[in-house]
């Protein structure tokens, strides 16, 4: 499978501090991948530079077939490129229903003419219920997103990012606060989406991280301490030294 | 596609019909068509105070809806009564002149009328050469074109300029102060061209129109109840589809838009300027009614007033920011105006010309912090689910 997403050499610091200390990633397209590492380990910032909010001091981020740079863009157009992104806390817009929240996120036209003339069709309404009915919200349509459950609003989130169509998912804890059964439908959902793309999960958690079952990337001050399945990676002596052991 | 915009917004047809209720009822009760119970000077302190609210409706969209609180929109409004005041007082000087001149033996060369009146118009700051921003006041559909386009790029250069940088929040607001400000200094300097302090005058007088004052000021209240019509429907229909969530979404959290591929700064930018374009049109319907225009009127607290109507009245919600508007104008209106009568308490004498600011300054902060929904969040109180 060809590399969808490839990461190399990024470093970056804050006041001298060096949050991420060259850095390599990849990920092919339809994988699903786990990063995990203790706090400070660069996980969010690693994020922060794929989705173009932080600006690495030096590296390279490549993507897709056409190899584009994705450091000359800002968060819109790296958004736009297919790249979606969840946050730790569930941020959905909770002044509006969950329907409207679906339908801004639908991958259409972005450009603000086609936005003001944009008027759902019947096929957008229908792909709208569609999605809820994946995240199961689909009896919650009309209502305002504010009004939800936690772990409602991360699964809205979580339709929001699938109705972006992005070819890499990037999803930040997505288990944080959850009750167990709750964790169970995330758990299906992103392995869902992993079929037909690529899907980075950051997660603490290390039981939800042997659900997904996929290969495991450790980071460890910024840079990738060991890589593989989750037992090759917590047999690895320098894994269970940095982070199991503590 | 209409229909479901009107029916999804039903809060849109009854402003409607209110609004055509009251046109109707002035214009029946006005001095002028109609019976003479409104004088004329209050026909024109309606017309003005729809004029206040077609304002208030884009301070709505900018602040309310997209969450930018802009201290300079009446700038715009104020520059829109600046470009139409040029070719009022133009043309009505133009026809004075050339009535005198004509008194004379030999018809006077164009020449001559042109300076004629630029004496007439710049005698006041010294000079008689006609500024070269005056260069298009003869022509009517120039000005009326001006009217939207200079405050339209002023606020497309403003916003790219601020947007790019991602200013935001306060300083943003501090910014917007700061643009309306600096305008207002510069129009109070003699060689800026329209006439520093003094302002343009006159604006009431249709040039070239015999109609008395009551139906002048009939055409213009009707022309004001037409625009905040139009500027209603306008601003309902932006915020009904897909735009309106994105806005927003960018008042709630931006980043996230962001991140869900929407050109945020675009779209920041192009609410700035349409909303700068409807407070234009609005003071330059506004001006004519008022009569006259100076730099004063785009003094920082203008627009900081705006935002205290948008805030009573209820921001996030259209007919919030109209109500607002009407209702603080015209009470302020009321006891700024002399019509209130003093409170005399023997020790000291309630005047409410002085304390009337106080009161608005008090019932802002209340509002604020006890009822941030404003005057038009009792309408939530009712049992519907209507809400534009």
């Amino acid at each position: 499978m060809s590399t969808l997403l490839e990461v190399s050499g990024v470093s970056v610091s804050f006041d001298g501090f060096k949050a991420i200390n060259n850095l390599s990633f990849q990920i092919a397209e339809a994988e699903l991948r786990a990063v995990i590492g203790p706090n400070g380990a660069g996980k969010t910032t690693f994020m922060d530079i794929v989705t173009g909010k932080t600006r690495p001091d030096e590296g390279r981020v490549i993507w897709g077939e056409k190899s584009v740079s994705l450091l000359d863009m800002d968060e819109a157009q790296i958004a736009r490129q297919g790249i979606g992104r969840k946050f730790q806390k569930p941020t959905v817009f909770e002044d509006q229903t969950v329907r409207d929240n679906l339908m801004m996120a639908l991958k259409k036209d972005r450009w603000v003419i086609a936005v003001l003339l944009f008027r759902a069709s019947s096929a957008d309404n229908a792909r709208v219920e569609e999605l809820a009915a994946e995240v199961g919200l689909s009896d919650q349509l009309d209502r305002i997103a504010g009004e939800l459950s936690h772990g409602q609003k991360q699964w809205l989130e979580i339709g929001m990012l699938l109705a972006q169509e992005p070819r890499l998912l990037l999803v930040d804890e997505p288990a944080a606060g959850m009750t167990p059964e709750e964790r169970e439908h995330t758990t299906d959902l992103l392995v869902e989406a992993a079929k037909t793309r690529a899907v980075v999960v950051v997660e603490h958690d290390m039981e939800f991280v042997r659900r997904l079952n996929c290969k495991v990337t450790v980071l460890h001050e910024g840079a990738v301490l060991a890589e593989g399945g989750l037992d090759h990676v917590t047999s690895n002596p320098e894994v269970i030294d940095v982070y199991l052991g503590r | 596609m209409r229909q479901s915009f009107i029916a999804k917004n039903p809060s849109v047809l009854v402003f409607l019909s209110i609004l055509a209720l009251f046109t109707l009822l002035v214009t029946v009760f006005a001095e002028g068509p109609g019976a003479g119970l409104i004088p004329t000077s209050f026909v024109k302190t309606l017309g003005k105070t729809l004029c206040l609210c077609l304002i208030a409706i884009a301070m709505d969209l900018i602040w309310g809806y997209t969450g930018i609180l802009s201290l300079g929109h009446f700038a715009f409004f104020g520059l829109g009564g600046y470009m139409i005041g040029m070719w009022l007082m133009y043309e009505r000087t133009r026809l004075i002149v050339s009535d005198a001149l004509a008194q004379g033996d030999i018809p006077p060369t164009e020449a001559e009328v042109v300076d004629a009146i630029g004496t007439q118009i710049f005698g006041v700051v010294g000079s008689s050469e006609f500024p070269v921003v005056w260069m298009f006041a003869d022509s009517l559909v120039l000005q009326l074109m001006l009217v939207v386009l200079v405050p339209g790029v002023l606020a497309a250069i403003f916003g790219w300029l601020a947007f790019r940088s991602r200013v935001t929040g306060v300083y943003l607001s501090i910014l917007t102060q700061a643009m309306t400000l600096a305008l207002a200094l510069y129009l109070f300097q003699n060689d800026s061209g329209l006439r520093g302090n003094n302002g343009l005058s006159g604006l009431q007088n249709l040039p070239g129109v015999e109609a008395p004052q009551s139906e002048v000021s009939m055409w213009f209240f009707w022309a004001s109840a037409l625009a905040l019509g139009l500027g209603y429907m306008l601003a309902a229909w932006v915020v009904s589809g897909k735009f309106g969530s994105v806005i927003r979404g960018i008042r709630d959290n931006e980043a996230r838009v962001r991140f869900l591929g929407y050109p945020v700064e675009t779209f920041k930018l192009a609410v700035f300027t349409l909303t700068a374009c409807i407070a234009a049109i609005a003071g330059a319907l506004y001006y004519p009614q008022a009569g006259i225009i100076n730099p004063a009127e785009m003094a920082p607290v203008a627009s900081i007033y705006l935002a205290v109507w948008v805030a009573i009245g209820g921001r996030g919600r259209l007919y919030g920011a109209v109500i607002g508007a009407a209702f603080v104008s015209l009470v302020s209106t009321w006891f700024t105006g002399g019509q209130a009568p003093d409170i005399p308490l023997g020790f000291y004498t309630i005047k409410w010309v002085d304390w009337w600011q106080v009161i608005l300054g008090l019932s802002f902060v209340l509002v604020t912090l006890f009822a941030p929904k404003g005057i038009g969040g009792l309408f939530d109180l009712l049992p519907r689910k209507d809400r534009t």
